[in-house]
C-alpha cells in the first residue's frame, strides 16, 4: 500500500503545475513571467557561443551581433543607404587621406597611385564618448586602481565580470584606437587581421617582430602551457604607424594608396582598447576563470554584455554611458514606403537589453519564432529567413499562416557568392604548361561552365531565390552595371531577341571537342575524362541530391564526376595543398568593395602558393588580370577603376576560372511588432537602430499561446475509465473466498512452471 | 567487505587506465591536433603559424604515446596522453581546448542535469513499478493484456520520436509547456515536466515489460502460494511479498545508473536546450575539444564504477544471505 502515496504526491505536482501554468496567461513561455512586455529584443544563436569577442580576434559573422554593438570602430555604415556609405561612428568624420612621395613631399588626391609613397591618414575622434562600466576601470578612494593588483586568491571566488562589486569607466581618446592597431600584433592571441594589415599600415610587420621578441623575453621562465602571463603592455612599445597626435586625434600611416583601407576602419579590429582591459585581464587566476577580453568585452558602443552563459544564452544591456546617436533621416526611395524613415531622428538605441538563446535545432527555433518568443530567429543571419521566404511560396497555408502572424521577410541580394572553381595548378583542368595545352584547357573549362545550369540549381535547391552569377562581382558594388561585363558572361550566354539566355548544350560539347575531349572521351587515348569534384561537407541524405545534380551536369557532355564529399577540416587540408581539381565555395564579403571579390583572382593570393594564406582558391594567376588589379586598388569610385574592373572580368569570364555560380538571396525575418528590420550583412551594428512594440508583442504572444488545458482532462478521464472496470473486477475478485481466488491464480503460475 | 571494495577500487583504476586510452587512441585516430587547433581556432585566414602555436600552448605538439627524443620514463611521460591523462586521476580536470574551467563548467552543469534526471528517474522508477504491479495485480484479465500490448508497442518507438512528439504535442498544439529551455527558480518546472514526462513514458514500455516478468516469476514462487493459502490479501502478497523478494534484479538495473544521473542525458538535454554536463559533452564532441571528451569520458566511466559497486553492496543491504567477500 506504499505505492499509492508517492503517486498521490506527483498527481499533487503535476495539479499544482498545472494551475501554475493555467494562472499565467501563457504557459509555453521560454522567459521568465512577463518577459515579453519588456522593452527587450529577442532572439537566438544557433550551435554554440561566439568563439572570440576580443576585437583583435573576432572574424566571425557569429561574433558580429556582439561585438558590433560593444566596439565602435571609427567608421560604420549608413544604416539605410544603399550602395552603402561609410558613416562616421567613433570618428568626427570619414577622413580623407593625404599622400606624399618617396621624399616625403605631398601629392595631390589625383597623383598616380604608382607615385604615393604614403597615406596618412589624420582622423579625429569625438569627444565626449566614454566607456561603459567595467571593473578595469573602477578606482578606489584614493583614486588609485581598484583591481589591478590581485592577487590570485583575490579571483579565486571570481567567474564573471559583475562579480566584482566596483565598477569606472573614462573618456575614449585617440590612444585607445592607437592601443588596439599596436595589439593587432599580439603573438598571444589570435589576429586574424594581423597579416593583412600589416602589409599596408607602415612598420606594423617590424612591430609584431619586436613584439614577438617582446612576448618572449616576457615569458622567460614560463612555461608554453602556462596561462598566467605577465602583462604585454603596448603603451611601452611605439611604431611610426599608428600614433595619437593629442587626445583626439589618431593618424596612422598606409604605404602608397590603399583607398579599401577606410572600410577596414570600420571593422572591429580597429575597434578601441583600453590598456586597463589587458592590465585587468593578465592578473594571475583570470585567465583559468575565462575573465579575459575574449569573454567580457569592453566597448563603447550602445550595449554591453551583461550575462555570457557558454552555449546557453548571452545578454547585452544598454550602455548607460552611450551617448545616444539619432536615427537616419535618409535612405533609399522604398525605405519612406515601407516605413524605414518614421523613426528620423530619435535617440538610438531603442531597446534595453537584447537577449539570445541557444536553439541548436532549427524545428525548436522555428517554433518558437512562430510563437512570437523571438522577435527574429537568428539576427545575423539572412539564410533562415530565405528558408522562411521558399516555405511561404511553397505552400498556401504556410502564406496564410505567416500573413495571419504578420511576419515580416525583407530581402536583398548581399555581397555574397557561391561558386564552382578550378584548381589551375591542376593538369587537366588547370593553367596547362604549354601555350597549345592552355588553350585546350581553357576551351575545357568553358565547356564546363557551358554545362552547369545555375539557373536551375537556383531553382531546385535554393527555391528560385537566387541570381545566376555573369561574373565574380555581386549587383549593388561599384562595378556592376546591368550593361557591364559584370551582368553578362559571352562564355555562357548569348543574346536573343535582346533577351540574354544560356548558351546550347551543343556548343558546349563542341567546345569539349575541342579540348581534345570528343563525346567526354579523351581523342588520344579513348579513356573517359573522369574528373574530381571536392566537396566541403560530408554526404548526408541532405547533400547527395546535389552532388547528383552536378554529376547529372557534367554528363550533358558526356563528363563523369567523381564526387570526393569530406569534413569542412580536410576539405581545407587539400586547399591550402592545392591538391583538388574542382571544388564549390562561396564568399561573404568582408567590405562593400569590387576589390573584395576581384582579390579572390589576384595572383599573389594564390591559396597553394601562399601556405593557405591567401583567398585565391583556383591559383589563379594571370598577369593581365593582376596588372590590372594592382592599378584598381589604387583607384578611388570613379570611371577608371569601372574600365579596369570590366576588364578584369572579361579576362575572368574568358578563362572560366570559375563557373561563376549564384548570388543568393537573403531575407531577414520579423515579427510585426519590430520596426526598422533592414536585411544587411554589411551593417553588424544594426540591432541600435531596431526598435520593439513590447505591449503589441504581448498581446499577441498571449493570443497565439492560450493553453489548451481540455485535451488533457480528457487523457486523465479516458486513463481513469480505463481503471475502473478494472477496479470494480479487483473488488469482486477481493470479495471472493480464499478457495476461488487460489483456483484462479494457480492456474497461470502452473503454466509458468 | 572493506577488503571487496578496495579490490574493486583497485581494479577500477585499471578499468579506467584502459578506457582512458581506449577513448585517446579513438579520439586521435579520427582527429589530428592540426584539425583541432582549426576547428577551435575557427574563422578566416588561419595560418599555420596560428595552428602551431594553438598546439604549443596547448601542449599538442608533443609525440601521441611515445617520444623518441626522450630517455627512459620521459619518453612515456613526455607525450600528450600521459600529461593530459594522470592529472584526471587527481580529478583535475584543467582547461578546455577553448581555455574554459572544466572543473567549473562541470560544477555549473551537474545542477542542471541532476533536475531533469533525478525526477526522471525517480518517477520513472515508480511509474514502471506501479505499471508492472497492476499488470501482474491483474494478470490474466483485459487489463493485463493490453497493458501487455501497450507496453510493447512503446517500446517499439524511439525516445526521439516521443520527444518530437511531445514537443509539437504539449508545446506547439496545446501551448502548455515551453519547448525548449532552461531558468530557475518556480520556472524550472514548467522548463522540467516535458522532459520528465517523456523521459519516463520513453522508458515505461520497456522497463515494466522486464519488471512484469520478474513480478510473475516471484508471484509462481512457493512462499506467494503459502502466503495466498494464509488468506493474506492479494494486496498483501504482491506489496509485502512478490516486490521485495523482485526488489533483488531492479536494484541491479537501477542502483548501477544511478551515479550515471550526474551525466545527464545526451538527447533531452540537446533537444529540451538544458545546459547540463549530457549537452556540454554533446558541444564538445562536435567542437572536437578532446580535454572535455577525455574529462567527460572518465568521470562517466568512474561514476559507472562506482554504481557497479553500489550494486553489490546494495545486494547485501536487500537481501541479508549476500555477503561480499
Amino acid at each position: 500500500m506504499r505505492a499509492p502515496v508517492p503517486n498521490g504526491r506527483f498527481a499533487a505536482a503535476v495539479a499544482v503545475l498545472a494551475l501554475t501554468a493555467a494562472c499565467s496567461e501563457v504557459g509555453n513561455s521560454p522567459y521568465a513571467s512577463g518577459a515579453e512586455r519588456s522593452n527587450t529584443f529577442f532572439t537566438a544563436f544557433q550551435e554554440r557561443s561566439p568563439k572570440y569577442l576580443d576585437p583583435t580576434s573576432s572574424y566571425s559573422n557569429d561574433e558580429t551581433p556582439y561585438t558590433y554593438q560593444i566596439y565602435e570602430p571609427l567608421y560604420g555604415y549608413h544604416f539605410l543607404k544603399r550602395p552603402y556609405a561609410l558613416v562616421p561612428r567613433a570618428a568626427e568624420a570619414v577622413a580623407l587621406p593625404r599622400y606624399y612621395d618617396a621624399d616625403g613631399k605631398e601629392l595631390p588626391a589625383s597623383a598616380p597611385g604608382g607615385t604615393i609613397a604614403h597615406s596618412v591618414y589624420d582622423i579625429r575622434v569625438r569627444k565626449g564618448i566614454r566607456f561603459a562600466p567595467h571593473p578595469a576601470f573602477a578606482r578606489d578612494s584614493a583614486g588609485n586602481p581598484a583591481y589591478h593588483s590581485m592577487r590570485r586568491e583575490d579571483v579565486a571566488d571570481k567567474y564573471r565580470i559583475d562579480d566584482f562589486r566596483q565598477n569606472g569607466t573614462r573618456e575614449l581618446t585617440a590612444h585607445d584606437y592607437v592601443y588596439a592597431i599596436r595589439r593587432l600584433a599580439t603573438p598571444r592571441i589570435k589576429s586574424p587581421s594581423f597579416s593583412l594589415i600589416s602589409e599596408y599600415i607602415v612598420g606594423l610587420k617590424e612591430y609584431g617582430e619586436r613584439i614577438v621578441e617582446v612576448d618572449r623575453q616576457l615569458r622567460k621562465g614560463l612555461s608554453p602551457t602556462d596561462r598566467d602571463l605577465p602583462m604585454l603592455d603596448f603603451r611601452q612599445h611605439a611604431f611610426a604607424g599608428a600614433e595619437a597626435l593629442d587626445e583626439h586625434t589618431l593618424r596612422i600611416r598606409i604605404k602608397g594608396k590603399y583607398p579599401q583601407f577606410k572600410y577596414w576602419l570600420a571593422m572591429t579590429f580597429f575597434a578601441p582598447v583600453p590598456w586597463e582591459a589587458d592590465k585587468f585581464y593578465a592578473q594571475p587566476g583570470m585567465a583559468e576563470k575565462n575573465l579575459s577580453l575574449n569573454y567580457w568585452p569592453i566597448g563603447t558602443g550602445p550595449f554591453m554584455l551583461v550575462e555570457y552563459e557558454e552555449n546557453r544564452q548571452h545578454v547585452l544591456a544598454r550602455n548607460p554611458n552611450f551617448r545616444g546617436e539619432p536615427y537616419p533621416c535618409e535612405g533609399e526611395a522604398r525605405d519612406r514606403a515601407e516605413g524605414l524613415l518614421e523613426d528620423c531622428g530619435k535617440n538610438t538605441p531603442f531597446v534595453e537589453r537584447v537577449v539570445f538563446s541557444v536553439e541548436k535545432e532549427t524545428i525548436p527555433l522555428k517554433t518558437k519564432f512562430f510563437q512570437g518568443y523571438y522577435d527574429s530567429p537568428v539576427v545575423e543571419r539572412l539564410d533562415v529567413g530565405t528558408e522562411y521566404l521558399v516555405e511561404m511560396t511553397d505552400s498556401k497555408d504556410k502564406l496564410a499562416e505567416y500573413r495571419r502572424k504578420g511576419v515580416r521577410l525583407p530581402s536583398t541580394i548581399e555581397a555574397n557568392n557561391w561558386y564552382v572553381g578550378f584548381n589551375m595548378l591542376d593538369p587537366v583542368v588547370g593553367w596547362g604548361k604549354t601555350p597549345d595545352e592552355r588553350a585546350r584547357n581553357r576551351k575545357l573549362r568553358q565547356a564546363l561552365s557551358l554545362a552547369i545550369d545555375w539557373e536551375e540549381y537556383i531553382q531546385i535547391f535554393e527555391q528560385g531565390q537566387g541570381m545566376a552569377a555573369q561574373g565574380p562581382l555581386p549587383p549593388g558594388l561599384f562595378g556592376y552595371r546591368d550593361d557591364g561585363p559584370a551582368a553578362f558572361n559571352p562564355i555562357v550566354y548569348r543574346t536573343l531577341d535582346g533577351r540574354s539566355e544560356r548558351r546550347p548544350i551543343e556548343e558546349a560539347k563542341k567546345l569539349l571537342a575541342e579540348a581534345g575531349y570528343p563525346e567526354g572521351r579523351d581523342a588520344k587515348s579513348g579513356q573517359p575524362l573522369v574528373l574530381n569534384f571536392d566537396y566541403q561537407r560530408a554526404l548526408t541524405p541532405a547533400i547527395r541530391p546535389r552532388m547528383a545534380w552536378y554529376q547529372k551536369q557534367f554528363a550533358k557532355v558526356g563528363v563523369q564526376l567523381e564526387i570526393r564529399a569530406t569534413d569542412y577540416n580536410r576539405f581545407q587540408d587539400k586547399m591550402n595543398k592545392g591538391t583538388i581539381q574542382i571544388y564549390f565555395w562561396g564568399w561573404l564579403a568582408d567590405y562593400p568593395d569590387a576589390e573584395n571579390f576581384l582579390f579572390l583572382l589576384y595572383g599573389p593570393n594564390a591559396k597553394a602558393l601562399t601556405n593557405g594564406n591567401g583567398e585565391n582558391n583556383s591559383n589563379y594567376q594571370n598577369a593581365e588580370f593582376d596588372r590590372r588589379f594592382e592599378l584598381m586598388k589604387f583607384e578611388d569610385d570613379g570611371p577608371v577603376k569601372a574600365r579596369l574592373i570590366d576588364e578584369m572580368i572579361a579576362i575572368a569570364q574568358h578563362d572560366a576560372v570559375w563557373s561563376f555560380g549564384y548570388f543568393p538571396t537573403s531575407a531577414a525575418a520579423f515579427h510585426q511588432w519590430v520596426y526598422n528590420g533592414k536585411p544587411t550583412q554589411i551593417i553588424r551594428n544594426h540591432i541600435q537602430y531596431l526598435r520593439v512594440d513590447p505591449q503589441l508583442r504581448a498581446q499577441k504572444v498571449a493570443e497565439w499561446n492560450r493553453p489548451l488545458w481540455w485535451p488533457v482532462w480528457l487523457i486523465a478521464l479516458a486513463l481513469a475509465a480505463a481503471l475502473l472496470p478494472a477496479l470494480r473486477a479487483y473488488r469482486r475478485r477481493e470479495r471472493e473466498n480464499a478457495a476461488r481466488t487460489l483456483a484462479g491464480s494457480a492456474a497461470p503460475a502452473g503454466a509458468a512452471d | 567487505m572493506l577488503s571487496y571494495i578496495l579490490r574493486r577500487a583497485l581494479y577500477g583504476v585499471l578499468i579506467l587506465i584502459g578506457v582512458n586510452l581506449f577513448t585517446f587512441v579513438l579520439f586521435f585516430t579520427v582527429n589530428t591536433p592540426d584539425d583541432m587547433a582549426r576547428l577551435n581556432i575557427g574563422g578566416k585566414r588561419v595560418t599555420q603559424e596560428a595552428i602551431e602555436k594553438w598546439k604549443v600552448e596547448r601542449g599538442y605538439d608533443k609525440p601521441l604515446l611515445y617520444n623518441a627524443r626522450d630517455d627512459g620514463l620521459r619518453a612515456l611521460s613526455n607525450t600528450i596522453f600521459f600529461e593530459r591523462s594522470v592529472q584526471l586521476f587527481a580529478l583535475r580536470f584543467g582547461a578546455s581546448d577553448s581555455g574554459r574551467d572544466i572543473g567549473y563548467e562541470i560544477r555549473q552543469r551537474i545542477g542542471p542535469s541532476l533536475a531533469v534526471a533525478l525526477p526522471t528517474f525517480a518517477l520513472g522508477v515508480m511509474a514502471t513499478v506501479c505499471a508492472a504491479l497492476l499488470m501482474v495485480f491483474f494478470r490474466a484479465t483485459y487489463l493485463d493484456f493490453w497493458g501487455v500490448t501497450l507496453a510493447v508497442v512503446m517500446m517499439s518507438i524511439s525516445s526521439l520520436f516521443y520527444i518530437i512528439v511531445g514537443q509539437w504535442t504539449f508545446s506547439t498544439l496545446l501551448r502548455l509547456v515551453p519547448i525548449s529551455g532552461f531558468a530557475g527558480g518556480w520556472d524550472l518546472f514548467k522548463f522540467l515536466a516535458l522532459p520528465v514526462v517523456i523521459g519516463v513514458v520513453a522508458r515505461l514500455g520497456y522497463d515494466a515489460l522486464l519488471y512484469r516478468t520478474m513480478f510473475l516469476e516471484e508471484s509462481g514462487k512457493d512462499y506467494v502460494r503459502t502466503a495466498r493459502a494464509k488468506g493474506l490479501s492479494e494486496q498483501a502478497v504482491l506489496f509485502r511479498h512478490v516486490l521485495r523478494n523482485a526488489a533483488l534484479p531492479i536494484l541491479t538495473s537501477t542502483v548501477a545508473v544511478l551515479p550515471l544521473l550526474f551525466l545527464g542525458s545526451l538527447i533531452m538535454e540537446s533537444f529540451f536546450g538544458i545546459p547540463g554536463l549530457g549537452s556540454y559533452t554533446i558541444d564538445a564532441i562536435n567542437a572536437q575539444d578532446f580535454a572535455v571528451v577525455r574529462a567527460m569520458v572518465f568521470l562517466g566511466s568512474a561514476l559507472y564504477i562506482v554504481g557497479l559497486v553500489l550494486t553489490d553492496i546494495s545486494y547485501t543491504v536487500a537481501d541479508p544471505r549476500i555477503r561480499l567477500a
